[in-house]
């Protein structure tokens, strides 16, 4: 697979790699992907009371792209509020990375695992979903 | 060492520089054709073409009569199963493979389906094997043809070729052996084994590419093959097109030093090396999963299943080492291989396997420098995979409802 120098800096610098404590009240974990699909991401998000994200954490299993497309989503979302975050869409990441089609499925997990760690937080705080 | 170290020699190998030196002449000055019988171009072109059958009968025991050269294993494969099932037909329209077969054999087998034959194909154990008691029961009146391979070219399986052969013969069935990736590694004889046609291809054995061959039986029984080619009527008949001479002498010479590996020692010196590679690995690394059989499996081949790493990622990291990986990522299908998945190897496991294979110029340096590189890669990946930390933590992986995608 010819990636981009992009997916390559990320996928050898990877940012932000590692875990905070899920049963912290502040952070929220999202688990995405399966094993048997070759793909799975864990993203934990730190959030304030503001409902800012001060910090990111992820740990992937996958190909050169899943984990370069985690790594530049813990990028995307630090400082922003979890509304903003909600809004990244798998495109931004694509083209950021110039992600093959046969990889886009990468930056759809990286989305995904967003959402999943936002609604996680909010699940924790009792507050509900968001629409 | 040369970068990227190249541990993929089940794949394909470089030419021997003997084998190179063999064939310039015959690109040159001894440019004749073969079929040219009144000048001497022609005539030294077919000296160098009755030597090379010579040496590549020699490697599997048989005459050179026997012998038909061919563009490549994908052609002799084809023209050993479709030109049986052709021959035959007036027998029946029954053939047996097996799940693990190269692409070349399972499509020639597939193409035969849509054109009314019959295949059974077998499947194998968790190590790669075949059962001979089902075969047994799967030779039926109009069985034409059995083809199992010699040795997997993922993870290195050996089958045995002899019980294999004898049972065939003791049931009148035609039996081909697809041998590309264990001539040269592990001993084959034709006649002890009782096989009727083999493929033989001269890259994986140090030779050139774009040239093979294939052994048809001549005698006790006498097996024929349709030819798949209309033309000039070469190769009795069997194959026509102008012979490429130099690509013939080629995989003469290479079928030469293939069986010499096996006497002098060579072949024992990359198990060593294999064999350290595997020993290395473990020593640094928990949770590897060999595929395959340790017991009767090439001397050059280690394929693992790097739990929680996958293959892809693993490849990248590993971009100093050039092989090869049964992950869906590195697929054009984006299956994962359908080898290990027959072998009833798990799918996670199957996307965390790297294939590796030793060859004849691997060199104990470049061994050393790989299981430094893989472990530390490893141990790196494990380190960003939420499914190690998981499994650490104690968490069955299997009692996760995850969501497939």
């Amino acid at each position: 697979m010819a990636y981009s120098q992009k997916v390559v800096d990320h996928y050898e610098n990877p940012q932000n790699v590692g875990s905070f404590d899920k049963n912290a009240d502040d952070v929220g974990t999202g688990l995405v992907g399966a094993p048997a699909c070759g793909d799975v991401m864990k993203l934990q998000l730190k959030i304030n009371d503001d409902g800012i994200i001060e910090d990111a954490r992820f740990k992937t299993f996958g190909c050169g792209s899943a984990i370069a497309s985690s790594s530049l989503v813990t990028t995307l979302v630090k400082g922003k509020t979890i509304e903003e975050a909600a809004q990244i869409k798998n495109s931004d990441i694509a083209e950021e990375l110039a992600l093959p089609p046969v990889k886009i499925h990468c930056s759809v997990l990286a989305e995904d695992a967003v959402k999943a760690a936002i609604a996680d937080y909010r699940r924790k705080k009792g507050l509900p979903a968001l629409a | 060492m040369k970068f990227p170290i190249y541990l993929d020699n089940n794949a394909t190998t470089p030419c021997d520089p003997r084998v190179v030196e063999a064939m310039v002449p015959y690109l040159t000055g001894k440019f004749g054709n073969a079929a040219s019988r009144n000048h001497s171009y022609g005539w030294e072109a077919k000296e160098g073409v009755e030597l090379a059958r010579e040496q590549v009968a020699a490697l599997i025991g048989a005459s050179a009569k026997e012998i038909v050269f061919t563009s490549g294993a994908t052609e002799s494969n084809n023209l050993a199963i479709k030109g049986v099932a052709q021959q035959y037909v007036d027998k029946g329209k029954h053939l047996i493979t097996v799940t693990t077969e190269h692409k070349a054999v399972l499509d020639s087998c597939h193409a035969l389906e849509r054109d009314g034959w019959e295949v059974t194909y077998l499947g194998v154990d968790k190590e790669g094997f075949i059962s001979l008691e089902e075969l047994a029961a799967a030779i039926r009146p109009d069985t034409v043809l059995v083809s199992v391979m010699f040795a997997n070219n993922e993870v290195g399986t050996v089958q045995p070729i002899a019980q294999i052969g004898a049972l065939c013969r003791s049931r009148g069935v035609v039996f081909h052996v697809d041998a590309v990736q264990g001539l040269g590694k592990v001993p084959f004889d034709v006649t002890e084994m009782n096989v009727d046609l083999v493929s033989i291809s001269a890259h994986k054995m140090y030779g050139p590419k774009g040239v093979g061959a294939l052994y048809v039986r001549r005698g006790r029984p006498r097996v024929r093959v349709q030819s798949q080619m209309d033309g000039g009527g070469h190769e009795r008949g069997m194959r026509s097109g102008t012979l490429a001479t130099h690509q013939i002498v080629g995989l003469g010479k290479a079928a030469e030093l293939a069986a010499l590996d096996l006497k002098n020692g060579e072949i024992e010196r990359e198990r060593r090396l294999r064999d350290k590679l595997w020993t290395a690995l473990q020593a640094n690394l928990d949770e590897l999963y060999l595929n395959g059989s340790w017991e009767h499996r090439l001397p050059n081949n280690l394929n693992v299943s790097f739990a929680y790493v996958e293959g892809e990622a693993m490849m990248m990291g590993i971009k100093e080492i050039a092989c090869s990986s049964g992950s869906a990522c590195t697929s054009a299908s984006l299956e994962p291989s359908y080898v290990l998945r027959a072998m009833g190897v798990d799918v996670e496991l199957a996307h965390t396997s790297i294939r590796l294979g030793v060859g004849r110029f691997t060199t104990e340096e470049e061994i050393d420098h790989a299981i430094a590189l893989i472990t530390e890669k490893v141990r790196w990946l494990r380190e960003m995979s939420p499914l190690y930390e998981m499994v650490k933590e104690g968490i069955d992986l299997k009692s996760i409802q995850w969501e497939a995608h």
